[in-house]
């Protein structure tokens, strides 16, 4: 095992599989001289050359549209959105496109094609770039969502991404990106078989107490949260989801069932967001093991403010997820510190 | 007529203090007027009405701290509106509540904030059916309680798993004609109620089931939970019966009679002090060891099954486990065993002997790792030196936890219990 960064793990990984299948090639703004905005295709141009590697005007629909086409034509495109937020501009050649042509034409051709994108607030980038609007793709049938949170799962869920013949949003985060975790020492070998299994979340700690559920960001949090709470004897059981679609019910119905009780937490608005659907399902799945009712912390309803106080009180903290784990836990008669 | 209660203005805010009433008794008041400043743990802050009306009430006065979601003042429609005190909805269960009603009621009010649009399910309950968690509800039904008589100690008196519990074990420690066959201290109590006269067969229906259902309950979850195997032998009687009847040539003017499974249990106990690796648990992913040996007898009474145990049955004489064992099985027939006289056991023995059962498989008795079938005691022709011979022989059978105990770890604990079976004078050593 070697501990690496999030970027290095998406990095190495994009090299190893653009090395192992010569159809694989990355897409995007200011992914080649300049080796991306956040540095996820360093290297790769020098290596690759301009074939593979397709520096794009500022034309979102226009270049994610390409990357559909290449795709159905045999190709394996990695696209770079510089964030979700650009995706916005896209997004009809994303959901009425990349998501449908399998389904609408009688599977004549799939889709293979990944859109990698980074979401997350807490930089500072005002409003329009700081949203978690991941759940615009979730909700759509014939895409995957993925979410890894930490460097092992960027590697290993990044290459299921590029393999898989659907097309995948393949969700970063701005906060991950310089975290860091142990990987498999061979992650970078093109010959690989730390390949994630799509459509499964995980628990990434046990528990007792109640059932903390998160992704991406948040399932880093969470895991600080469990962590801090651990040590007032709170015992806190994370589940991070992975994959926001297809969505793993059953891992985190069945921790609320040993638990009893469940906080989500959230990057994303509480209102119709990805919490909602998560507690929806717990309450479909696990009504008669719930001792309290689902808790939900999520971004406060505002556009994001730019001004790092409020923006840092905009977003959810450790603090405002432990509070709630106390509340919850409170409401169930736990002694709670 | 609305309430206003102290609010949360920060993350790490627990009570506030009543800086400044903005607004007086009888003055009007518009959603988005300032009414009170509230002095925090970092600042002092205005404080909004939400709605329309006049301020009625001010039930804390300047310079008061109260905690979060405490009432501090009323909203009504007319300035001369009376306030019903301490809130019309749940007002006797908030006054009957345990220690901490009125902080869980604002964890539950807090617990709303994050979604204003939200219901927040804030209706009395009516009497009939009283607010309860799903979970409580569905633990109410597996141990029999009636949800109706058991008092809620959650948010609005919500009824909650800790309220069950709680009243299940009252229920067992309150009465100790409970039968139950669980070992498990936290085991439901029947609740049973005296049957009158005229509502016998429906009392007596009750109880039953009550009994069968943690008899189900528990040896549903040991086969479901348990990965049982199954390791038979059977042994040479000869020797046992021979000791058995000296020892009670012996104690014929003690009025003590020791049966063969008293000597069967005192042997199952020896051998588990030269096996301790035997008696264990599997409990939550970790093995635990027991350093006291308490052998539990099945003991088959109307109610059904029971299981007392006896404690420190490695340090007991042979007549004391008689005279426990005879007394703990009188209890068990008249529903008379106490919580603590079932749980405990390490180990068990079951033997149906007497019913003329040549040998069988037991179902263990979690969280022991182990249980003894015996079966009974045949004369059966044997080749003993080259020649057959008639001898007396009991069929053993172990049903072993494979989570705790392996297969080869578990025939040497048989192949141990065997020889001092065989060599009885071994189980007195």
């Amino acid at each position: 095992m070697s501990v690496i960064t999030y970027r290095q793990a998406l990095r190495d990984t994009l090299r190893a599989e653009m090395v192992r299948d010569e159809n694989v090639l990355v897409i995007g703004e200011e992914i080649g001289v300049f080796e991306g905005s956040y540095k996820i295709t360093e290297g790769l141009l020098k290596e690759f050359g301009p074939r593979r590697v397709k520096d794009t005007p500022i034309a979102e629909e226009g270049f994610v549209g390409a990357a559909v086409g290449a795709a159905m034509l045999g190709l394996r495109p990695v696209v770079e959105l510089m964030t979700i937020n650009f995706s916005l501009i896209a997004i009809d050649q994303i959901i009425n496109h990349a998501a449908k042509i399998y389904g609408m034409f009688g599977g004549q051709t799939s889709v293979p094609m990944v859109i990698r994108t980074p979401g997350g607030g807490g930089q500072q980038l005002g409003a329009t770039h700081s949203q978690n609007i991941e759940l615009f793709y979730s909700f759509i049938p014939g895409l995957k969502v993925m979410a890894p949170s930490t460097p092992a799962e960027a590697s290993s869920m990044l290459r299921a991404a590029i393999r898989d013949d659907d097309p995948v949003l393949f969700l970063e985060n701005l906060g991950l990106y310089n975290s860091k975790g142990e990987v498999p020492e061979d992650y970078a070998e093109p010959v690989n078989d730390n390949v994630a299994t799509i459509g499964r979340a995980s628990v990434t700690r046990e528990g007792s107490d109640i059932t903390l559920i998160g992704y991406s960001r948040m399932a880093m949090v969470a895991t600080q949260v469990a962590e801090k709470l651990a040590e007032e004897d709170i015992s806190v059981e994370v589940v991070d989801l992975r994959s926001l679609r297809p969505l793993d019910r059953q891992t985190f119905v069945d921790s609320v069932k040993k638990t009893g009780a469940a906080v989500i937490c959230e990057d994303d608005w509480l209102t119709y967001g990805i919490g909602a659907e998560i507690a929806a399902s717990i309450q479909e799945g696990a009504f008669d093991y719930l001792d309290a009712p689902v808790r939900r912390v999520a971004m406060a309803e505002v556009p994001m403010p730019y001004a790092k106080p409020l923006e840092t009180a905009a977003l959810p903290s450790v603090e405002s997820i432990s509070t709630a784990i106390k509340e919850t836990l409170s409401a169930v008669g736990k002694r709670v510190g | 007529m609305s309430e206003i209660h102290m609010p949360r203005l920060s993350d790490t805010m627990e009570e506030g203090v009543i800086s400044t009433w903005v607004k007086k008794v009888g003055d009007k008041v518009a959603s988005g007027d300032v009414l009170v400043e509230i002095e925090t743990d970092k600042a002092v802050m205005e404080f909004e009405a939400y709605e329309d009306g006049y301020l009625v009430k001010q039930t804390v006065s300047e310079g008061d701290t109260v905690p979060i979601g405490e009432v501090i003042g009323y909203i009504g429609d007319s300035p001369e509106a009376v306030p019903e005190e301490s809130g019309g909805t749940d007002a006797p269960a908030a006054e009957e509540k345990a220690p901490e009603p009125a902080a869980e009621e604002k964890s539950e009010d807090r617990a709303a904030e994050p979604a204003p649009a939200a219901p927040t399910g804030d209706g009395s309950a009516p009497a009939d059916r009283p607010r309860t968690s799903p979970l409580a509800r569905r633990l109410a039904k597996e141990y029999g309680l009636d949800i109706t008589k058991i008092q809620g100690s959650g948010p609005k008196g919500r009824i909650v798993r800790a309220d069950i519990e709680a009243a299940a074990e009252d229920g067992y420690a309150a009465q100790d004609t409970a039968p139950a066959t669980s070992s498990a201290p936290s085991a439901p109590a029947a609740q049973s109620t005296p049957p009158s006269q005229d509502d016998v067969r429906g009392s007596e229906a009750v109880k039953t089931s009550n009994v069968r259902k943690v008899i189900a309950r528990r040896l549903t979850e040991s086969k479901q939970t348990v990965p049982h195997f199954y390791l038979r032998r059977t042994i040479d009687a000869e020797a046992l019966k021979a000791f058995r009847g000296q020892i009670n040539e012996q104690l014929a003017s003690t009025g003590v009679k020791i049966s063969f499974n008293d000597l069967i249990v005192k042997a199952c106990a020896t051998a588990l002090k030269l096996h301790p690796e035997v008696n264990t648990s599997w409990i939550d992913d970790t093995l635990v060891q027991h350093h006291r040996v308490n052998v539990g007898v099945a003991v088959a009474v109307d109610a059904g099954l029971v299981v007392p145990v006896l404690h420190d049955t490695d340090k007991a004489t042979l007549s004391e486990i008689s005279t426990r064992t005879r007394e703990l099985a009188g209890k068990a027939r008249d529903n008379k065993l106490k919580p603590q006289e079932m749980s405990g056991g390490t180990f068990s023995v079951s033997n149906l002997g007497m019913f003329g059962v040549d040998s069988f498989s037991a179902v263990i008795n979690p969280p022991e790792a182990a249980i003894l079938a015996v079966g009974a005691m045949r004369q059966e022709p044997v080749v003993v030196d080259g020649e057959v011979a008639v001898r007396n022989r009991i069929s053993l059978e172990l049903s072993v936890d494979h989570r705790a105990v392996d297969g080869a770890v578990g025939a040497a604990y048989l192949k141990t219990l065997a020889e001092i079976l065989e060599e009885p004078m071994r189980i007195i050593l």
